[in-house]
This record gives C-alpha cells, structure tokens and sequence, in this order.
C-alpha cells in the first residue's frame, strides 16, 4: 500500500490515497460546491474531464485550476470559494 | 517556430490516438503523444494505467511501453500553424512550440449534456463524468444516484458504479423500448456487443431500467437533493445523492476546426487514409464520429499507417473499418434524441453555465453568433463547449465557432510563443 498524501482544503487536512484527483479529494471532504457562478451559484464538476471548467478551484495560489485534472501531492493548499 | 521535431505528433492519447502511436511507433520513427489528461487512456481507459482491468486497455498502454513512445503528460494544445507544421502546447508550468511531419488529431469526444431545470446543482454532474471521479478516487460507496439520459455508457456507468458500493436508483433511458428493441434484434449479427450486453445486465441486476424515460428536474435548494423523472405513464420522484446526466457523445473538433480541417455534421471530414482536409493533417477515433472503442482502435491504425505512407496496410482495414461504421450508425439511430428534450428547460433555466445566461434570453436570438454578442453565451471558458451542442439541440443553429486558444491560456504562454 503506497503512503497516503496530505492537502489541505480550505485550511483543513485531508488525506488521500496516491492517484487521487483534487476534485476527487474536494468531494471527500464532502464539500459540494467548488466554486460561486458569476451570478453567485454554487457551482461544482460536471464533466471529469477538462472541458466544463466548473470544478475550478485555486491550487498552490495558482487560481482557476480545474481540480479534475490535477492529481493531490503531499503539501498542496487547497482553495474552494 | 522553434522547437523539438518528430515524424509523427498524434494529439489525445485515447484508444485511436494509442494505437496510432503504437503504429508509427512499431516500425522505429519517433512519435510524439500529447494529452490534456494526467495519464494516458482516453475517457474510456482513464486510470487504466494505474488500475488495470481491462485487458484491451493494458495490452495497448503495454504496446505503448514496449515501443518507447514519449508521451507528453497533461499538456493542452493550445494552437497552432499548419504552414510551419507546428503546434503550441501548455503544460501546468511552461510553454513550447513542437513541430511535426505528420500530425495526427485524435482528441476524441465529450458527453452532450441538455439543460433541465436544476441541471446547474452542484452534484448533477455527467454520467461519464461521475465516472471519471470516481476512479479519480471519488467515495460513492452507499450513495445513492440516479441515472438519466440515453446511450449505452449509461449502463456502462451504472454497472461500474453498482460495483463500487452506490445504490443505483434507476436508470432512465430516453429511447423508446420499441427503438431499443430493434436495435436488440440486430445484436446477435455483432456476438461480441452481445456478450457485452449480456454482461452489463447481468451487472444490473435489480437496478430499474425505464426506456423512454427522462429527468424534468433536479430539486434542491444549493445542492442536488431530489430527481424528479417523466416515466412512460406516471412521474417519479425520489431523494438522491448524485444525478449522472449524459445524452450521447459530441466530438472534439474544436483543435482540428482552427487547424483549418473541414467539418461535415459536426465531425472532422476525413478520406478513407483518415486524411482530413488540411495538408499533412490526420485524424482518428470519436473526433471524426461517434463510434465507440473498437472503431477508434481501427481507425487509429489506419491513420498510423497512412501517416508513414503504408498504404498497404491501412488497405487491410478498411472493411473492418466500414463494419464497425455500420454498427456505429445503427447505435446513432436507436438512441436518437426525442423532441420532448427540447421543452425541458423554462424560461430561467441556465443554458450557459459559464456566463449564467437563461433560456428566455437566449431563445429570441436569430442564432449563435447573435447569442454570443449580445448575452455572453458561449463566451466563459469553456468556450461553448457545454452550451454550444445544447443550443444546437434546442434551437437547431450552427453552434461552431472555434479560435485560437482552443483552450484558455496564460498569458504568459500566449506572449511566450507568440514572441518566438
């Protein structure tokens, strides 16, 4: 068994089996939204795969990341909206 | 444009973009695989590399291996220059321009998705794509969802999510039984989509299946809390955890449109060396029609071997190649859309997530072109890629309009290569 990694999601640490997505790890978390609509919606992933650009979320700083496309590694700051 | 050169730079590393490779690969020239994904596999094989059941997929990723092919991880295409047979391409972190001699574009499809009230909640996502999660390590375990839409993946989605623990409500299929049923009769002619089928049943068992059946609304107050379905006589309503949505496949053209490659019907035109209409531009699988796995394998070989000139063996193919289209047609045909999908959303329903543009601002407008100047439909970053094959569906336009980035960009990659 390959050691678990740790992020954090919105300042909360969350552990996760190598492999695991962001948005994966999100929905762990149990958090539904990822993100507020330009008109203030909650918004979470759609699409799994890159083209629906709901699941944006900022990662190491970085904004607008598609969380669905990104795999966790250890020390990752997570951030939802 | 500067950068490194290969013979061949196949774009989507799914099943045709694979097998393509693996072609090129084989007979010594060095070919390049690109893919948006963090590993390869396409959709359908998505984290077969790390958890391999299926054997198809591992016996290809294997090939793969064997003939060395670099494959260039989670990198996006983001434009090119087809008269310096150049491509532009953006990973988490840089930005390089890579030259080719042959390019093959095997970008594959995406699931359509219609709007319905509700369809916005979070946790009503797409039904391959609440596959995706899960094997991205999503927990479904003792959830329940509701599946709706059209198409075999449908069942695909279902099976495999019943495996992984969740309680499967239902699944409501949109064709008709009586479509469904001619198309069955036509199965035992093709024993291995039989077999398959029998398979996915037998995964089902005791999950309701309704034909003709379809969502109307997803209810909840910030999330997804209740699924409301139209059966054939009566409604049905039920408290749900997850709604998976997919109603059939649309192609990702949107590479191969700015390249400059004629579409026709919404595909990327190809002759029968999969050849599209732009010089030293090929392309294979989903993205020249829906087709499914074994259509893309094939013609992904045909496209290796017409990209090093072996016409010979691209010949070989070619009624293989044509069998698999038939079925494809009859599966197109089946599952076809009902005019009752196009009433599902009201006048507030979202039809562009992006820019949170409503029906009944969309609706009056005389087309594409006119929606997106005067709503902002289509214009967020998914770039119409959602609302553009929806409003196509609800109001019959011509929802194509693809520019350089194909996808957003940084800033800095777009200075960066275009100060090159």
């Amino acid at each position: 068994m390959a050691e678990l990694v740790w992020i954090s999601i919105d300042e909360s640490p969350v552990e996760v089996e190598p492999g695991t997505t962001v948005a994966a790890a999100i929905l762990q978390s149990d958090t539904a939204g990822f993100r507020r609509s330009v008109t203030g919606e909650w918004r979470g992933p759609v699409c799994g795969m890159g083209i629906c650009f709901e699941c944006r979320v900022a990662i190491n700083g970085q904004p607008h990341r598609r969380s669905c496309q990104a795999y966790c590694e250890s020390g990752m700051v997570v951030r939802t909206k | 444009m500067t950068g490194p050169e290969y013979e061949v730079v196949i774009v989507g590393a799914g099943p045709a973009g694979i097998s393509a490779a693996c072609v090129v690969a084989e007979t010594g020239r060095d070919a390049l695989l690109i893919d948006d994904n963090p590993s390869p596999g396409g959709q359908i094989w998505r984290e077969q590399e790390r958890h391999g059941s299926n054997w198809e997929a591992a016996h290809w990723l294997r090939r793969l291996q064997l003939y060395r092919v670099e494959v260039l991880r989670g990198a996006t295409v983001i434009d090119g220059d087809p008269d310096k047979h150049a491509i532009v391409c953006e990973t988490a972190n840089s930005v390089s321009t890579i030259r080719y001699k042959k390019l093959i574009l095997a970008t594959g499809s995406r699931e359509l998705f219609l709007p319905f009230p509700g369809w916005t909640l979070p946790n009503v996502m797409g039904a391959g794509g609440l596959q995706a999660l899960v094997k991205a390590g999503m927990p479904i375990s003792g959830k329940r969802v509701v599946i709706a839409g059209s198409g075999p993946l449908l069942l695909a989605v279902g099976a495999y999510l019943k495996k992984q623990g969740a309680h499967v409500l239902a699944i409501a299929e949109q064709a008709s039984w009586a479509r469904l049923a001619r198309f069955g009769l036509g199965l035992p002619t093709q024993p291995y989509k039989l077999a398959e089928a029998v398979q996915l049943k037998r995964a089902l068992f005791r999950v309701p299946y309704h034909a003709g059946a379809w969502v109307e609304a997803a209810l909840g107050e910030t999330v997804l809390e209740r699924v409301r379905l139209s059966l054939s006589h009566r409604r049905w309503e039920a408290p749900c955890d997850y709604l998976a949505v997919g109603f059939g496949l649309v192609p990702n053209i949107e590479l191969a449109a700015t390249l400059g490659c004629k579409l026709s019907a919404g595909c990327v035109q190809v002759d029968p060396m999969q050849q599209t209409s732009a010089s030293d531009i090929l392309s294979a699988g989903e993205t020249t029609g829906i087709g499914g796995v074994e259509l893309s394998l094939m013609e992904g070989r045909i496209a290796g071997y017409s990209a090093i000139g072996d016409r010979l063996n691209a010949q070989w193919l070619f009624s293989d190649r044509e069998r698999m289209r038939r079925f494809a047609r009859r599966m197109q045909k089946a599952f076809a859309l009902r005019e009752e999908l196009r009433h599902l959303p009201l006048e507030g329903t979202l039809v562009c997530r992006c820019e949170d543009v409503s029906y009944q601002r969309i609706a009056p407008m005389p087309g594409w072109r006119a929606a997106k100047l005067h709503t902002r439909c289509g214009m967020g970053p998914c770039q119409g890629r959602v609302c553009g094959p929806a409003a196509e569906f609800l109001f019959g336009w011509h929802c194509q309009s693809t520019r350089a980035p194909v996808f957003p960009a940084r800033i800095d990659s777009l200075i960066g290569h275009k100060e090159e």
